[in-house]
C-alpha cells in the first residue's frame, strides 16, 4: 500500500511538472470562434467558410512555401505571441438569429474565444454581433452585406466584405466607361426578386444610378417563385434598356436566361448581382444561353502559383470543389482578425480592439480583390472593392477592373449566338 | 403587335395551368378529396422526367410516359395506403392527412435529390416558332397540346365510358353504386391513379423549361387549387378554361402594372366570381 501510495505521489509530481513546464515553454493556444451555418438550407455555404478559414488558420500555423506575401503566411503561428497556434471553435447556427445569439453567447463566456468570425445570413450577423458587443469581444463580419450591421455604431463590429454600395458603384463605373467608349449607355432597366435581399440592393443600385446621371427606364419587382416570366420579359424587350441589372435568385436567374431566348431578346448588357447567377446550379443549367453574362466577385483564381492559386489548390485538395467568392471574403475576414491579434501582441480585448482600429493592410497582402482594409469609424471596411467576372464557356473569368483581368472583357452580350 | 405576344405569353402559361391542374379536378372535384400533394406529385412527375433523361437517355415522348407510368402507381398506392383509411375518418383527419403527404414527400425529395436545382437541356424541345413574328415557346406549346388532349380525353373518359360512368356513379353516391356492383376501392384507386398520371405528365412537360427542385410543388400546387375553383369542381373542361383565363391576366397584368401585382388582379377575379357564382366557371350546382 505505502509504496503504491508513494508511486502515486511521484508520478502526480511529475504530471504537474510536467504540465507546468509545457505551460511555460509554448504560448497558449489563441482560440477564435467560427460561427456558420453547418445545417439547414444555407449548410453548404457554411461548410464551405469553414473550410476555407481552416486552411487560413493552417497557413498561419504551420509553414508551407509561398504564402509569404500574406500576413503571418511564414506559418509561425502568432509571432507576437510567442508563436502561439491558432484554435478554431466552430460553432453551428442552424441559419437562426437566435441560435446565432446562443452560439455567440456559448463562444464567448463559455470556450472564452479571443474572437469571432461569422456568420454567412446577415439577420444572425445582426444578432450575434450584439452579443460581441455586449461583452467586449471583437466579431468580424466577412460575408453579411446589410447596411445596419455596421450602421447600429457598433465598437466590436467590424466588416471586411464590400457592400450593396461598393457593387452598385463597380457597376456604374463600368456602364461609365462603356459610354465614353461610345457605346449606349444611359437606359438601364433593374429587374428584382421583391424580398430584402433584392429590394435592399435595389434601392442603393438606384440611387446611385441616379447619381451617376443614369435613366432608370424600367424598374420591375417580382416574385421569385412565380413560374412565369415571359412579362418582365416582353415589357424590357418593348423597352430596350442598354444594360439590365438583374438581382435574383437560383430558379428565378435560370427562368429569365431561358425566357429571353425563348422571346428572342438579346440585351446588349446583362448584369447579375451574385446569388442566382454566381449559383453552381445556374451556370449548369443555362451557361449556353448566357454568355457573356455580367456578374460581381471580390475572388479570382489569379495565375499559376500566384497566392490565391496555391489556396484555390488547397481548397480543392480539402473540398472537391474550386474556391468561391464568400467562402474566399471569410477567409480574408480571417486573416484581418489574425493579424490584429498579433499586432495586439496580446489576446486583450481592448488591445485587439485597437489593432483593428489601426489595421491598414494593402491589396498586394490580401488573397481578395479589395483596394485593402482599412475600418471606417463604424467598423466598415473603406477599401473594400470587387472585381466583375464575365460568364465565358462555363466559368466566370475576372473581366474588370483591367490590371485583375484573367480575360479580355467582352461586350455586348452574346447569350446563346 | 407586343400586346399580341403578352396575350399568346399568357395563353401559354396558362395551358400549362391547366395541364397540372386536370389531375386535380378529378380527385378534388369529383371525389370530394383535398390532396394537397398534387403539386409534389407534378414535381415527382419532374424528377422523374429528369432522371429517365440523363441516367437513362429518355426521349421526351418516353420520360413522360415513364412519368405517368410511375405516378399512376404512386396514386394507386396513396389511395390504398393512405386516403382509403382515412376517409372512415372526420373530415380533418383527411385533409391534415394529405398535408402530411406533402411533407413526407417533399422532404423525402430533399434527402433523396439534394437542395441544388436540376433542369433539363433547354432546347429539348427545339426552339420557338415564329408564326408571323410572334414566338411561340416550344415546351408551352406542347404542354397546352397535351393539356387540351388530357383534358378532352379525361372529359370523354367521364361522360362516354363505363369506367368514367362508375367512377362518377362512386362519387356521387359510395353505397348506391355498390348496390349495382360496382366495386368503390377500385374505382377511387383507378382515380387517384389517373390524377397521378396526369401530374406526371405535368410535370415531365414543365420539366422542360422549368428549374427542378424538391420545392417546386410549393407554387405550383396553389396554383393548382386555384384553378379547381375557379373552374367549378368536377370540372375538367372548366379547369381548362379557367387556367387559360389566369394565365392571360397574370400575363397582362404584369406587363402593364408590374409583376408584383399580377396576384392581385387574379385573386381579385377569383373571390369576385366565387362571390357571384360559388360553384365555379362551369361547375355543377
Amino acid at each position: 500500500m505505502k509504496i503504491t501510495r508513494r508511486i502515486l505521489n511521484v508520478s502526480a509530481l511529475v504530471l504537474a511538472l510536467g504540465i507546468g513546464v509545457s505551460t511555460v515553454h509554448a504560448a497558449d493556444d489563441v482560440k477564435i470562434g467560427v460561427l456558420f451555418p453547418l445545417s439547414g438550407n444555407s449548410a453548404n455555404a457554411g461548410k464551405s467558410a469553414v473550410a476555407a478559414i481552416e486552411i487560413a488558420a493552417d497557413i498561419i500555423n504551420n509553414p508551407q512555401p509561398g504564402f509569404e506575401t500574406l500576413p503571418l503566411g511564414a506559418g509561425k503561428g502568432l509571432l507576437n505571441l510567442g508563436g502561439a497556434k491558432i484554435k478554431l471553435v466552430i460553432a453551428d447556427h442552424q441559419g437562426n438569429p437566435s441560435e446565432g445569439q446562443a452560439q455567440g453567447l456559448r463562444l464567448i463566456t463559455q470556450e472564452k474565444v479571443t474572437g469571432i468570425v461569422g456568420a454567412y445570413q446577415s439577420a444572425v450577423a445582426l444578432t450575434a454581433t450584439a452579443i460581441a458587443e455586449r461583452y467586449g469581444v471583437p466579431f468580424i463580419v466577412g460575408d453579411g452585406v446589410a447596411a445596419n450591421i455596421t450602421e447600429r455604431g457598433f465598437k466590436w463590429t467590424f466588416r471586411t466584405t464590400p457592400i450593396a454600395s461598393d457593387f452598385a458603384n463597380l457597376y456604374m463605373e463600368y456602364i461609365g466607361e462603356l459610354k465614353k467608349a461610345g457605346h449606349p449607355a444611359s437606359n438601364i432597366a433593374i429587374v428584382y426578386e421583391n424580398t430584402d435581399y433584392g429590394t435592399s440592393v435595389s434601392s442603393t443600385i438606384r440611387s446611385i444610378a441616379q447619381k451617376a446621371g443614369l435613366n432608370i427606364i424600367a424598374d420591375i419587382a417580382y416574385n421569385a417563385n412565380g413560374a412565369d416570366v415571359s412579362a418582365q420579359v416582353l415589357q424590357l424587350k418593348d423597352k430596350k434598356p442598354d444594360a439590365i441589372i438583374f438581382i435574383s435568385y437560383t430558379s428565378d436567374a435560370i427562368l429569365y436566361m431561358k425566357t429571353l431566348k425563348s422571346l428572342d431578346y438579346m440585351p446588349p448588357l446583362v448584369i447579375g448581382d451574385n446569388s442566382g447567377f454566381s449559383d453552381s446550379a445556374f451556370i449548369k443549367a443555362v451557361y449556353p444561353l448566357a454568355q457573356g453574362a455580367m456578374n460581381r466577385s471580390a475572388w479570382s483564381t489569379g495565375p499559376k502559383d500566384s497566392v490565391t492559386w496555391r489556396i484555390n489548390e488547397l481548397f480543392k485538395a480539402k473540398t472537391g470543389q474550386d474556391m468561391d467568392d464568400t467562402s474566399g471574403r471569410d477567409m480574408q475576414a480571417f486573416f484581418v482578425l489574425a493579424d490584429a491579434i498579433n499586432r495586439a501582441g496580446s489576446t486583450k480585448p481592448e488591445a485587439i480592439q485597437a489593432a483593428l482600429k489601426q489595421t491598414d493592410l494593402k491589396p498586394e497582402q490580401l488573397m481578395m480583390g479589395y483596394k485593402g482594409v482599412k475600418f471606417d469609424d463604424k467598423g466598415q471596411n473603406i477599401l473594400a472593392a470587387a472585381y466583375l467576372i464575365q460568364l465565358t464557356g462555363d466559368r466566370y473569368y475576372a473581366v474588370y477592373p483591367e490590371k485583375a483581368a484573367e480575360k479580355p472583357l467582352v461586350y455586348p452580350f452574346k447569350g446563346w449566338k | 403587335m407586343v400586346l399580341v405576344q403578352v396575350i399568346v405569353a399568357g395563353l401559354l402559361i396558362g395551358s400549362v395551368y391547366a395541364l397540372f391542374s386536370s389531375g386535380l379536378t378529378l380527385v378534388w372535384g369529383m371525389m370530394n378529396v383535398i390532396n394537397f400533394a398534387h403539386g409534389e406529385f407534378v414535381m415527382l412527375g419532374m424528377y422523374v422526367a429528369f432522371w429517365a433523361f440523363t441516367l437513362l437517355n429518355f426521349g421526351v415522348a418516353s420520360f413522360g410516359l415513364a412519368a405517368a407510368i410511375l405516378l399512376f402507381v404512386l396514386g394507386v398506392l396513396v389511395y390504398f395506403c393512405l386516403i382509403k383509411h382515412v376517409m372512415r375518418g372526420p373530415m380533418l383527419a383527411q385533409i391534415l392527412s394529405t398535408f402530411g403527404l406533402v411533407l413526407v414527400l417533399r422532404y423525402s425529395a430533399f434527402w433523396a435529390f439534394g437542395s441544388n436545382f436540376v433542369g433539363l437541356p433547354e432546347n429539348i424541345l427545339g426552339p420557338s416558332l415564329n408564326v408571323g413574328g410572334i414566338l411561340l415557346s416550344a415546351p408551352k406549346l406542347v404542354a397546352g397540346v397535351a393539356a387540351l388532349v388530357i383534358t378532352i380525353g379525361m372529359h370523354l373518359l367521364l361522360t362516354r365510358t363505363m369506367l368514367g360512368s362508375r367512377i362518377l356513379a362512386v362519387a356521387e353516391n359510395r353505397n348506391a353504386a355498390m348496390l349495382m356492383g360496382i366495386k368503390p376501392d377500385r374505382m377511387q384507386a383507378i382515380a387517384w391513379g389517373l390524377s397521378g398520371a396526369s401530374a406526371g405528365i405535368a410535370g415531365a412537360l414543365i420539366a422542360t423549361f422549368f428549374p427542378i427542385s424538391a420545392t417546386v410543388g410549393e407554387s405550383l400546387g396553389l396554383i393548382a387549387f386555384v384553378v379547381v375553383t375557379f373552374g367549378g369542381f368536377g370540372s375538367v373542361p372548366g379547369a381548362m378554361v379557367a387556367g387559360l383565363i389566369i394565365g392571360l391576366i397574370e400575363s397582362l397584368s404584369a406587363f402593364y402594372f408590374g409583376p408584383i401585382y399580377q396576384d392581385v388582379f387574379v385573386y381579385a377575379l377569383f373571390v369576385l366570381v366565387l362571390w357571384i357564382r360559388p360553384r365555379g366557371l362551369m361547375g355543377k350546382a
